[in-house]
Order: C-alpha cells, then structure tokens, then sequence
C-alpha cells in the first residue's frame, strides 16, 4: 500500500502528518487529516477522489496558497512560503484566469513582468512557451476571443514561461469537452517527458488520472485523507492515447477505482 | 472543489451573527462616525476662532484663551455650528414646537416629504408602465429608449424652478408642481432599471417557457415580472432618493415659503447657519429613511419570493 | 395588454387609420378655414400618404419607407407652413379640425415608416448601425414638429411652453450670453469641481482599501452619503467661498466625491480569488497586484462613477448657482429669466445645458470604450 520502490531521487514535496481544519458554522471540516507524502524529482503525480476529499486543499497547502494547522510540509526542501517566495513552482487553476485586458502574449508576460525579467527576456519566454502549447500566432489575441481549451492552454504557457521545476495543476482540463481533454492530456505527457518536470495535477477522472500519473494518490473524504497510493508501471515519458485500452492500464485502473470505491461510502 | 476552501468564509456569518455584525460592521461604521464628528468639532473651532476674537475685542471685555474656546462653539451665527448646536436646533425645532407652526421641521418636513412620496408614486408607476410598453414593443424599444437612457445624462434638475414657476403663473400652486418635479425625476431610473430587469430572464428560461407554449402575458407575469423585481428595488432606492432632491430644489428659488428648501433658502438669506444646518441634516435623516424603507421592502419581498440575497 | 398592443405590432392598422385621416382632413363645403392649404397642395399631400400607407400594407421594403419618409416630412413642412405666423389672436379657437387630421394623418404614417424601419432588422452591420441610429433620430425630430405645431396650433401662450423654432431662434440671437455662461458653470465650476472630487474620491478610495478596518467603516457611510441631497450644501459653500466658481465647484466636489469613493471601493474588490490567488502565487507585492491586476478590474466601476459624477456635476452646479452668484452663469440666468417669465430664454439655457450634458458623458464613453474594451458589456 505504501510506495513499492524506493528511489534515490530527491523528494521535492514531503508533508508529514499534515492537517488542516476549518472552522464553520456546523462545527470544524477537516478537509486535510493526517496526510503523508513524499514526490520526487521527475514524477508526475496525481491527486484523485470524490468532491471534499481535500484534494484541492493539499495542492493550495503545497502552493502556500493555504496553511496547515498541524504538521510539517518542505517544498523543495524548505517552507511552502519560502518557496512560493522563491517562484518555484507554476501554477494551473480549475478555468484559465486570464485577465481580460492583457493580450495572450502579455498574459503570459504576467508572471515575468513581475519577476521584473528585461524585455527581450520576457519576449523570449513567450514566445518559446506559447509555441510549446501550440498557440503560435495568436500572441494579439484578447483571451475571450479563443476557445476554452485554447485559453487553457494558454494559462499552461503562462505557469510554465516561469520556467518552474514543479507544475501544479489544479484539474486544469475539468471544464473541457472530451475530446479537447484527450488531446492536451497527450501534449502534456509530451511536454513533461521532455522537460523532466515535477507534476502535480488534481482531477477526479480515473482514465485521465491513470493515464497521465508515474504515481496515483487515491484520496477520501470527511476526513480529507490518503486512503491509497499507486504507483504506476505503464513507461514513462510519452504514452499513446490507445495505451488506455491495455490490460495493464485496465488493471491500474480498476485499483483505483476499488481504491475510491473503498475510501467513499455513497451513504451520504 | 473551490467550494470547499470559500466555504469556511460563507458560512461564518451565521454562528453568532449579531456580535459578527457587532466587530464587522458597527464599530467601523461608529469609528468613523465619530472621527467625522471629532474633525468636525475641530473645524468649528478653526473656521469661527477669527470671527469670534473679533467680536470679543470689539466688546472690549477681556476675556481669557478657555472663554474664547468655548465661545465658538456657541456663537448665534457661527460659520460653522458646532454639532450639539445643531442637534439643539433639530430638537427643538421637532419636538420642542408645536407641528402646526411655522417654524417647526416637521412642518417643512412633511410639505417636502409629501410632494415627495406623491412625486415618487406616480413616478415609479408610469415608469414601470413604459417598461413594460418597451418591452414588448420593438419601435418603442427602439426609438424611445435611447432617449429615455440619453436624458439621464441631463441636468433635469435644472429645470424644477422653472416649472413650478410656470405652474404658479398657470395658477397650480403648492403640492403638485413639486410632485411634478419628483415624478421626472424618479420615473427614469425605474423605467430603465425595469426595462433591464424585465429583460433579464436568460434564453434558457425563456425557451422552457416557449416549450409549454405560454402566451406572451404567461410570459411576463410567471418569468419576467419576478426576474425583474430585484432590479425594480434597485432603481427605486434611486428614485427615491432623486425625488427628494426633486422636492428640495423645486422649493429653492421659486419664493416656496414651507418645505426643506425653502429653510434652507431662508437661512441663507438671513444668514442662519444653524438653521441651514438643520434643514439639511433632516432632510439627510428623511433621505436615508426613506432609502432605508424601500431596502426593508426588498428584503421582505425577496424573502417572500425565496431570493437569497 | 396583448390585445392592446396588437395593432402596434400586426402593423396594417396604421397606415390604414392615415389613409382615413387624410380623407377626414378635406374642408367640409362651406367650411373653407378647417385647412389652409391650396388645392395643390392637398391634393399633393393626400396622393403620396395615401400611395405610401397603401405601400405600407403590402410590403416594408426601401421603396416603401423612402416614400414614408419623403410624405411625412413633405407632409408636417406644409403643416407647419401653414401655421400663423404670430400668436395666435386672442379668443382663437386655434386651427381647425382638417388641420388636425391631416397632422393625424402626416403622423401616423411617420410612426409606420418608424415601426418599418425598426422591423426590417438588416444583415449588413453598417446598415443595422445605420437603423438604429436613425430611428431614434426620426423620433425625436418629430417629438420636436409635434411639439412646434402643437404649442403654435393650440396657441399655447410662450410663457407657458415655447415653441422650438422660438428656442432656436432664442439661441443664435444670445449666443454671447450663453457662451459667457457656459464658460462660468462649466467649463469653470464644473470641469474643475467634477476633477477634484473624482480625483480626491480615487485617491481616498486607494488609500481606504488598504485599511480594512476604515474600508468597513467608510462603505456605508459612503453609501448613505451618496444617496442624500448635498446640493443642500449650497447656501454653506456660497457663504464659505463666496459668489464666484470656487463656491460652486466646492458643492461638485464634495458631490461627486462619495460615488468614487464608493464605486472604486468596489472596483478594487471586483478582481476573482483565482485571478488574486494567482497573483500570490508569483509572489507579487501589493503595489505590483494593485497595478496589474485590481486597478483593471476596477475600471468598469471607476468609469461608472465618472459617468453618474458627470451628470451630478452639472445638476450641483447649477442649483447651487441659485444660491448667489456673479451675474453670469447658468443657473443664474435660469432663476433670473424664470423670474422675468422669460421662459424661451430658459429654455436655450437648458438646451445648452443638455447639450453639454450629453457631450461630456459622451466624451467619457468614448474613453471608457478605450479602457475597458474587455469588459462583456463593451465587447462587439
């Protein structure tokens, strides 16, 4: 049930016993108990379970977007604040949150705007990464004039202009149709594989979870904790979409689902 | 999954709503109630200090730097009053006279407060009425509603003494001129806050409403009626607020011997600060009151029709 | 309600009631006054209302309307021609019934032309802006010939309602007068009123925002303020500053000072969490997050202000000018004039104030249309 190799990679997140409790009206959420992690360097990892499993939370913890109330986090082996502070990691949230005003290209200028990086720099990146995401000749547009999987990907060019070691998605494609989720998961894989990239991506669709993740961590709810971890043996780097139909893939799959299965009584 | 970090933050209104309310609002809104109240005092001394001496230098008394303080804080025509004198004034003027006469606000409270409501009334019907034309008419629409929104970019305050002039000359005096004035002034918000909320229903409700093929008066009393209530609220917290302005100007210059306005003309002409003072902090009282009432209504309303607001 | 708005919209009804005007317009015989028009032109008049109502309940097309158009305005120019030229003498029963009918009849074939134009609904861009700017504009040149021939007709006395061509004429012959005073209120107590309290209510609002504590506080009080009538405060700012500008441009400020205090408020909390969360992630300081992300996004709230403070601005103005002020100035002019029953020369006051009205929340617009392209509302 715990992590069957041990590797010699460096962990770049590590929580031990790592909880976070609101307070509400009807009493405390435990939205995070007890959690232990580690990722290394490299891995792609992903967070799946039913809605207040507390999947979301554990990635704004690691983000220091928010804090826990009782245990101890590293992110790239200090503070989660530390390393926010430090632009070390990039970020991908539920819908693009592009702003309006900015042009694609100075939307994905943002981030190194701020980073206060020179103009040709800026220009550089931007052009690099929006061509990595396909978006190539569309520096101009505003952001309501594309489509939705376009301004996703375009809000992935974005985190990744900031040239960070470590992705955080936070179920980047749950608002897209099938079709156009399909086909940014595969480029995804493909940029991964060639940037040797931490990942850590939420979602709460198994195929999607299977299909993209070196490690599966299948988390239940009330309280939000982890009820299993799978690590995968499908190779890593980039894997055809139809890798989805193999008996291997297939076995992975059906253990993350007895996992969410086990984890969540449908009682409630 | 974005619910579950917001939650906390909704939620925690509720546990002990009123000492909430207590930390929240009341005691920012007192702390700066009072640092008004606090500059306030300090300006009066600052802008009545020169005025005062003087007086006091001409009376050839002596007098010491503790007297001069205090003596401007109660001078009869202070360039500015101080706040106790203005409340002195306001209470003595409601309660300690008797409403009949001459010099009592509530007097001249109620002539500007029922040109007022009668203005208000009247308004916010016709405008709620040629809403309604609008919608569903498309030249209507199309022709008169840019004027209708063009003409609020117009000072038609301009011309409220000109038409109780008018009306005077016609021999219409005392209530409906004024009235008149108000009901301009409170018919455009409604009219265009109804027309938007009229139209507000998105074109999913409407399509539902076509697939049981409802007539177009089914329409508007089950859809569009009720989607447009909160925006009828809206324009008529605006409303009512601009037909008070409405009354209060239309007794400005036009010689209007009762009402608000006319206090406030009054005192200027004899050089009444307090007087003026007064006027104009009832006639903010009664603005907000009524502002007020029209909230209360809404939230009753909304409450009845399941609004969460 | 449908029934009555159904001739509105079936349409036939219209120009079939102007045929019937027209007709109904002809002098009885012996009644030689009811019209005064020649035979000709009658004659002429009728023709066309009738050829374009019988257009009208066949089809809608360019030919149709253009007739529409060209008849009814042939139609009122010959109406109002035939007009007497001074007042009407006293004890007049004004024109007569044929008159009248034939208006009926000239208006009520506009209004069809109107109602044409508003349903043909064109593809082509250009020509759709070109409708929809046109129909207002036909709706208000005729409120201004109902309103000439009506106040003429009827003889209604100019101390009550002038008639346009009066205000017009009223306007050219005074044009230094209303320029000395367009120059006092507006371009002095306005413009400069209308940027100190919008400027002061921006900077205030900034400086609020990062105290949460006075942002609480200030919120509604703001509100409350932005509701009350403070041009109350007049006669105070005319005894403070004096008779000229300043005093006037004093009662702007403190007027438009709270709705941009308020509206910026709000603005500055209108940017998304994720949009702020964002921003943290970059590690982004305050200044850097107010600039690139919360001033945008307020900007649709900071030009709604700057539009509602326009219109205050010139109301403020002018009210607190009946307060006492040099002898020049709008609202001078507006409570002297009244007073000498004037009212023709009120009335070009307010045509210049209305006209300066539109033009500035005009001219805001236009910038706002630049600013906040983004915005759903601005998007084409």
């Amino acid at each position: 049930m715990t992590e069957a190799r041990s590797s010699t990679r460096p962990s770049v997140i590590d929580a031990r016993g790592l909880s976070l409790t609101f307070t509400t009206a009807d009493g405390p959420v435990h939205a995070l108990s007890n959690v232990d992690l580690t990722i290394e360097k490299g891995d792609f990892v992903s967070f799946i379970g039913p809605s207040g499993c507390g999947k979301t939370t554990l990635l704004r913890v690691i983000a220091d977007l928010e804090r826990q109330t009782a245990g101890t986090i590293t992110v790239n082996g200090t503070s989660p604040e530390k390393a926010r502070l430090d632009r070390a990691y990039g970020y991908v949230f539920q819908a693009p949150a592009l702003y309006p005003w900015r042009s694609i290209a100075s939307n994905v200028a943002l981030p190194l705007e701020i980073m206060g990086l020179p103009k040709a720099e800026r220009l550089r990146r931007v052009q690099k990464n929006l061509a990595l995401v396909n978006l190539a000749g569309f520096e101009k547009k505003f952001p309501w004039q594309l489509s939705g999987g376009m301004q996703q990907r375009a809000s992935i060019a974005r985190a990744l202009a900031v040239e960070p070691d470590l992705l955080l998605m936070d179920e980047p494609f749950g608002a897209l149709d099938e079709i156009v989720r399909d086909h940014l998961n595969e480029q995804l894989l493909q940029l991964w594989a060639k940037t040797e990239k931490t990942v850590v991506f939420v979602t709460h669709s198994i195929p999607e979870a299977v299909y993209l993740s070196t490690k599966i961590v299948v988390m239940s709810p009330r309280p939000g904790r982890i009820h299993d971890i799978v690590e995968s043996d499908l190779p890593r780097g980039p894997r055809p979409l139809d890798i989805r139909e193999t008996p291997e893939f297939l076995k992975i799959a059906h253990r993350v689902r007895e996992g969410l299965r086990a984890g969540h009584s449908y009682a409630d | 999954m974005r619910t579950e970090a917001i939650a906390p933050l909704r939620a925690a209104h509720r546990p002990h709503a009123v000492s909430r309310w207590v930390a929240e609002s009341a005691v920012p809104v007192l702390a700066v109630v009072g640092a008004i109240l606090v500059v306030w005092m300090v300006a009066t001394y600052v802008l009545n200090v020169t005025v005062q001496r003087d007086a006091l230098d001409r009376a050839g008394t002596p007098y010491t730097a503790g007297e001069l303080f205090l003596a401007t804080y109660t001078m009869e025509r202070p360039i500015l009053p101080s706040p106790h004198q203005v409340a002195q004034e306001l209470w003595k003027t409601t309660v300690g006279t008797p409403i009949t006469s001459k010099r009592s606000l509530v007097y001249h409270g109620w002539i500007t407060l029922s040109s007022t409501l009668v203005g208000f009334g009247i308004g916010t019907l016709l405008g709620i009425g040629l809403a309604v034309l609008i919608v569903h008419s498309r030249t209507l629409d199309k022709s008169l509603m840019p004027w209708i929104v063009s003409s609020q970019t117009i000072p038609i305050l301009a011309i409220a003494p000109m038409i109780v002039v008018v009306a005077n000359a016609l021999g219409v005096t005392g209530l409906l001129p004024k009235a008149f004035i108000s009901t301009y002034l409170s018919f455009f918000p409604v009219a265009v806050g109804m027309v938007t909320g009229l139209r507000s229903p998105d074109r999913l409700h409407l399509d539902l409403m076509r697939t049981y093929t409802a007539t177009s008066s089914q329409v508007f009393w089950k859809l569009r009626l009720p989607a447009a209530v909160p925006f009828l609220f809206t324009s008529m917290k605006v409303g009512i607020a601009a037909s008070l302005v409405g009354a209060i100007v239309a007794e400005l210059p036009t010689g209007a011997v009762a009402g608000l306005g006319a206090r406030l003309l009054a005192g200027s002409y004899y050089g009444q600060t307090v007087q003026i003072w007064s006027a104009l902090f009832a006639a903010a009282l009664m603005a907000a009151v009524l502002v007020a009432i029209v909230g209360m209504l809404d939230r009753i309303v909304r409450q009845r029709m399941g609004i969460r607001s | 309600m449908n029934a009555l708005l159904a001739p509105l919209r079936g349409g036939g009804v219209l120009p079939f009631l102007a045929i019937v005007a027209i007709f109904l317009a002809f002098p009885l015989p012996g009644d030689a006054t009811s019209l005064g028009l020649s035979p000709v032109a009658l004659g002429g008049l009728t023709a066309s209302v009738v050829v374009a109502a019988a257009l009208f309940l066949r089809r809608a097309d360019a030919l149709a309307i253009g007739l529409g158009l060209v008849a009814s305005f042939a139609g009122a120019a010959l109406l109002i021609d035939d007009l007497p030229d001074g007042p009407l003498p006293a004890g007049s029963p004004g024109m007569g019934q044929g008159f009248w009918f034939a208006l009926v009849a000239v208006w009520l074939l506009a209004w069809t032309t109107v109602d044409r134009i508003a349903g043909l609904s064109p593809r082509h861009p250009v020509a759709r802006r070109a409708a929809d700017l046109a129909i207002p504009i036909l709706f208000g040149v005729w409120l201004l010939i109902l309103w000439e021939v009506l106040v003429r007709g009827l003889g209604v006395p100019s101390v009550l309602l002038p008639a346009p061509s009066a205000i017009g004429a009223k306007l050219a012959a005074e044009t230094a007068t209303l320029w000395a005073d367009f120059r006092q209120t507006f371009l002095k107590s306005v413009l400069v009123g209308w940027a100190l309290g919008c400027g002061s209510g921006f900077l205030v609002a900034l400086l609020v925002d990062r105290v949460p504590f006075l942002k609480r506080g200030l919120l509604p009080v703001g509100n409350l303020v932005s509701a009350l009538p403070i041009v109350g405060i007049a006669p105070i700012m005319v005894m403070w500053f004096g008779f000229d500008w300043p005093s006037k441009a004093a009662v702007v400020v403190i007027m438009t000072f709270f709705p941009m205090l308020v509206n910026t408020l709000a603005g500055l909390d209108a940017a998304g969490r994720m949009e702020r969360d964002l921003m943290r992630t970059y590690a982004a300081g305050h200044g850097q997050e107010l600039l690139k992300l919360r001033l945008p996004a307020a900007m649709p709230f900071v030009f709604n202000a700057l539009k509602i403070n326009s219109t205050l601005a010139l109301i403020g103005a002018i009210v607190a000018e009946f307060f006492g002020t040099p002898i020049v100035g709008m609202g001078f002019r507006i409570s002297t004039e009244v007073g000498r029953m004037a009212i023709d020369m009120v009335w070009a006051e307010i045509a210049v104030a209305a006209l300066a009205g539109s033009l500035f929340y005009g001219a805001i617009g236009l910038v706002e249309r630049l600013v906040t392209f983004w915005h759903p509302s601005m998007r084409r």
